[in-house]
């Protein structure tokens, strides 16, 4: 009898804590923010340095009791740089994982494969760097962390060609060539308009499949035109096979560059060192004089500190500041909505001006920011392979636009011996 | 007094035999169809619909990959070309007409049909192997020919919205698996057919030896053309709903070797010698891969169909129907 | 007006290439020319040769060329176990065709996803002195790393000739293909040579893999590019003969090579696939075919 009365208390202690717990539980569910990551492939530089930014970020809020008194955790899953696999990924997270927030992962390729999905469920969708991605779509829910202003398509090279036309004797004829890819085509598209209104002859105007290695050939056929200006957009391995090739070949040009993505990340950096030299190069934050934002070179400290342990870009120059930017939106946003409202969030995201590590940012039509914050930088002073030395200012010399102007052009590019 | 007389057996009556050959069939296909439908109300996880139309996709395509490899004996690896052909005047359709879903299926079938025809005149009078290789060539020209077409997007791919799903169904993932259930029945329909067809048994004669079926009347050249080009046009059918599938397509994604692999494991896993062997591939490892793709990972459910494909085409080439046929035959 | 530089460089680049190919396709000769047997695989070796390579020299430094010399003896045994693995479960029923492409299908496979596994998707690719220097005569420029695949294709080539043409195996090897019972005769042992051959085509896989990676940084599923290319150059070729694998493998390096300089990059692909479909419908025995 004992024994049996026992028993009921035990199953009445039992009951009460779990319906005393029940709640407690719903309050101690982590929020949940899902994303397709580039952790292997071309993008994984990239991919990787934002990974250990947003865990850098989650140690930080969860250190401060969490976001709405509950703990942040990331789902994510390897995009493998290759967008096919990226509508399946936002699925997964939507549909099965049932993350509360979702953010894209890292380039325009990435995130225009995302659009559809994203578009289905109605979400609230805080990209991270992708060019002109929501021209095609349109969609209200949309914001970027690009600083490319409301006319991506045309501001991103617009600094490539300030400083083309700010030359003497004005150069006549310039070559364009890209990847056949979303962000290829769009930065040749704006290239090729910004030739025109210069009034600059383009001799050489094509652009490759993605997964071409082999550069020669097309360096080759610019050499021969021996155009003034080259402009060339493309991505990480595109780039890196780019450079071989004009080192190999010896291409020289008044201005080469505009549109390399991969040479702002320390692995490339590295690996041409003083081939850099006086290429031409879009970048959006660079440690010069000109461009210090409140909270920036601690945040970059305490990156830096785990960035060689994580083996991840070392630098930290690119990605990293934006990326924590990005969640410094997302945390004010979400705290000021209470909830993951979509309508609510994108609502709150379309009026407020935020304050980040980089600055004041405002998102205005179609979730491009306000107004452009592209600069232009050229690399000088490069020596060796060293890639310390990129933390110093005065080896991403800011050429454009004027507010953040810290050096001087030098024309023209050819390959450096050494 | 018991007379002895010949005795006919029921089931071989012309009326009986009508009720075997297209009755039995079609209602069963009809049943099939009403039961899917009716899945729309029990289940309400979006997800199981598009996990269900990959293996609706597969069942298409291995029964039609089937037609000309296990019935006639050419195994084809272009399955990739045909089935981008499918995806791609989708594609076209989803950039110029927007006609709806069903309607286009039918015409990427009429375009796969057609190509498949001619690629057929080309490389079938190959001996079997050159027909192979010449079928890998043809699907990388095809892939780099929509590689250059920046109509439909070239090497840079195509976003791809889904439209409204009519109101019967809801939504859009409910809309592919009924249209891809329909699909996937009329498709094992109409290998059943072909089978049992005098195409089917002129293609099992060449099957087993070409020239003796020459010999014997039978027009090689003729049927195996008629193999290609149902095959070719039921692979182009399932190509035209995966764009909205899959939301993003580009030509690596259309060409993907994972199809291709898939489409020729399963029919080998199965048993390539009847329709209802692609469909038992088609299910067992198609649902394998989705569980395997959601729990471990993806790369993962990869090697696992090249591994059963190698293990099955060494060690049990007639598939699982054979092994169950070898086993029926043991026991009785 | 065709530039002549721009053709010149073009010319020399598709016959640097052309001697690449030539080391890339011989194991499809013997395989499938001298053998019969449809290896659809034989990329996927060179890729896995190009890995291990790439393995060996970021891990211990050692020079790809050294490498692959290291890995042809387990190439070598790898061959002879797949062809045994392939003779009893397929050639000795009789019923190699179908069968036989399916299973190399699957080996494709499962060699590609197994590199996908272990290397992941990154492009991969090896530091050697002579990768990064070009050698140039005016406005010719003989860039190392085309030249030292071309010259070292050529001399395995040229050795695996003189092996087939001066010693009793490699005699045995061309007889198994054109008369097992003949071969029997002399005093051969037709599986045993068949072995020994396959064997020898996956080490010649190996060796292409080092050169391969010399040429350009590689990734796991680039070996479907390559799959169309050997079948073209070994059919172009004629089948069995070395000769026509050398000169089918340079036409096909120069045609590749014009494409990309005029008509661009995006087309290339498309070269050796129509060079075959070609072939196959108009001259199947190729050039030097009987």
């Amino acid at each position: 009898m004992k024994m049996f009365s026992r028993l009921i208390i035990r199953a009445l202690a039992l009951l009460v804590c779990v319906l005393f717990a029940e709640p407690l539980l719903a309050q101690q569910a982590p929020i949940k923010i899902g994303v397709g990551e580039a952790l292997s492939g071309g993008l994984a530089g990239g991919g990787k340095a934002a990974l250990l930014t947003y865990q850098i970020w989650q140690e930080e809020i969860n250190a401060r009791g969490g976001l709405l008194g509950r703990k942040v955790e990331f789902v994510y899953y390897d995009d493998q740089s290759n967008p096919a696999t990226v509508p399946g990924i936002y699925s997964k997270l939507l549909d099965i994982d049932k993350v509360d927030l979702v953010i894209s992962g890292y380039a325009t390729v990435p995130v225009v494969a995302a659009m559809p999905v994203i578009i289905a469920h109605k979400k609230t969708f805080l990209a991270y760097y992708a060019l002109d991605a929501n021209a095609q779509f349109k969609y209200d829910r949309y914001f970027t962390m690009q600083p490319s202003g409301p006319n991506p398509q045309s501001a991103f090279s617009a600094g490539y060609f300030n400083l083309a036309a700010s030359i003497t004797p004005k150069p006549q004829t310039i070559a364009i060539v890209g990847a056949d890819a979303e962000f290829g085509q769009i930065a040749m598209a704006g290239a090729r308009e910004h030739a025109k209104e210069n009034g600059f002859k383009i001799v050489y105007d094509q652009s490759y499949p993605p997964a071409t290695v082999d550069f020669t050939s097309i360096v080759r056929s610019i050499k021969v035109l021996n155009p003034d200006l080259v402009y060339i957009a493309s991505y990480p391995p595109d780039s890196a096979g780019m450079l071989r090739a004009i080192y190999e070949v010896g291409l020289t040009a008044k201005l080469l560059g505009g549109g390399f993505v991969g040479l702002q990340f320390a692995a490339l950096k590295q690996q041409f060192g003083y081939q850099l030299n006086n290429v031409i190069c879009f970048d959006y934050y660079a440690p010069e004089p000109t461009m210090k934002f409140a909270g920036v070179d601690e945040f970059l400290v305490k990156y830096r500190a785990r960035a060689v342990a994580a083996g991840v870009d070392v630098l930290g120059l690119y990605i990293p500041p934006y990326a924590y930017a990005q969640m410094q939106i997302l945390e004010q946003t979400v705290k000021a909505v209470g909830g993951f409202d979509d309508a609510k969030m994108a609502e709150h995201l379309h009026k407020t001006t935020f304050k980040t590590i980089v600055g004041d940012i405002k998102f205005g039509r179609y979730g491009e920011w306000e107004s452009p914050r592209i600069i232009t930088v050229q690399y000088q002073n490069i020596k060796g392979n060293d890639v310390q030395q990129f933390i110093e200012s005065g080896k991403q010399v800011i050429l454009d636009p004027p507010q953040f102007k810290s050096g001087t052009l030098r024309v023209p590019f050819t390959p450096t011996k050494q | 007094m018991n007379t002895i007389e010949p005795t006919v057996p029921t089931w071989a009556t012309s009326r009986s035999r009508v009720a075997r050959r297209y009755l039995i069939p079609l209602t069963a296909s009809v049943l099939i169809v009403l039961f899917g439908f009716a899945l729309l109300d029990w289940i309400s996880y979006e997800y199981a619909y598009l996990a269900i139309y990959t293996i609706l996709q597969y069942v298409v395509l291995a029964t039609a990959w089937n037609i000309l490899g296990g019935y006639a004996g050419y195994v084809n690896f272009g399955v990739a070309g045909f089935f981008a052909l499918g995806i791609y005047t989708s594609v076209v359709n989803y950039k110029t007409l927007q006609l709806p879903l069903p309607v286009i299926i039918i015409i990427a079938g009429i375009v796969a049909g057609i190509v498949g025809l001619g690629m057929g005149y080309l490389t079938l009078r190959l001996r079997g192997v050159f027909f192979s290789i010449a079928t890998l060539a043809f699907a990388v020209v095809l892939n780099t020919v929509f590689n250059n077409w920046h109509f439909v997007g070239g090497a840079r791919g195509v976003p791809v919205l889904r439209p409204d799903a009519p109101l019967f169904f809801g939504t859009y993932p409910r809309y592919l698996f009924g249209v891809l259930l329909v699909l996937a029945v009329a498709a094992v329909l109409i290998a059943r057919a072909v089978e049992y067809s005098w195409l089917g048994r002129g293609l099992a004669a060449i099957r087993d030896d070409e020239l003796a079926a020459e010999c014997s009347g039978v027009p090689a050249l003729r049927l195996k053309l008629m193999a290609t080009t149902i095959s070719g046009a039921l692979m182009g059918m399932a190509g035209a709903p995966f764009p909205y599938y899959i939301t993003y397509i580009d030509p690596a994604s259309a060409f993907s070797l994972t199809i291709a692999v898939n489409t020729v494991a399963m029919p080998v896993i199965g048993g390539m010698t009847t329709w209802i062997g692609p469909v038992i591939g088609a299910v067992m490892l198609g649902s394998l891969q989705q569980i395997t793709t959601v729990t471990i990972s993806s790369a993962l459910s990869l090697m696992l169909v090249g591994v059963l494909l190698v293990v099955f085409v060494a060690l049990a080439p007639r598939g699982i129907v054979g092994v169950v046929k070898t086993l029926r035959e043991r026991w009785a | 007006m065709v530039n002549p530089e721009l053709l010149f460089n073009a010319l020399l680049t598709g016959l640097f290439l052309g001697g690449f190919y030539a080391a890339v396709s011989v194991g499809i000769t013997i395989a499938f020319g001298m053998l019969d047997i449809v290896n659809i695989a034989h990329p996927a070796f060179i890729m896995l040769g190009a890995f291990v390579e790439f393995y060996l020299n970021s891990n211990f430094g050692i020079d790809p060329l050294l490498a692959s010399l290291i890995a042809i003896p387990p190439a070598f045994l790898v061959g002879r176990l797949l062809y045994k693995i392939y003779y009893y479960a397929f050639e000795r029923h009789g019923e190699e065709s179908l069968q036989g492409l399916a299973f190399f299908f699957g080996i494709l496979f499962i060699v590609e996803v197994g590199l996908l596994l272990v290397f992941g998707v990154d492009y991969r690719f090896v530091e050697a002195d002579y990768i990064r220097k070009t050698i140039e005569f005016g406005y010719i420029s003989l860039p190392l790393r085309l030249v030292v695949p071309m010259i070292v294709g050529l001399a395995m080539v040229a050795a695996i000739y003189f092996f087939t043409s001066r010693t009793f195996l490699g005699r045995a090897i061309l007889a198994v293909s054109q008369d097992p019972g003949a071969l029997r005769f002399v005093g051969g042992n037709p599986m045993r040579v068949k072995e020994i051959a396959f064997g020898l085509s996956i080490a010649t896989a190996v060796v292409a893999g080092a050169l391969l990676i010399i040429i350009q940084p590689v990734e796991p599923s680039l070996g479907r590019e390559y799959i169309g290319r050997v079948f073209a150059i070994c059919v172009l070729g004629g089948m069995t003969s070395l000769g026509g694998t050398v000169l089918a493998s340079i036409i096909v390096g120069i045609t590749e090579a014009l494409t990309t300089t005029f008509g661009g990059p995006s087309w290339a692909p498309a070269v050796a696939f129509g060079l075959l479909i070609f072939a196959l419908v108009v001259r199947p025995q190729g050039i030097f075919g009987r």
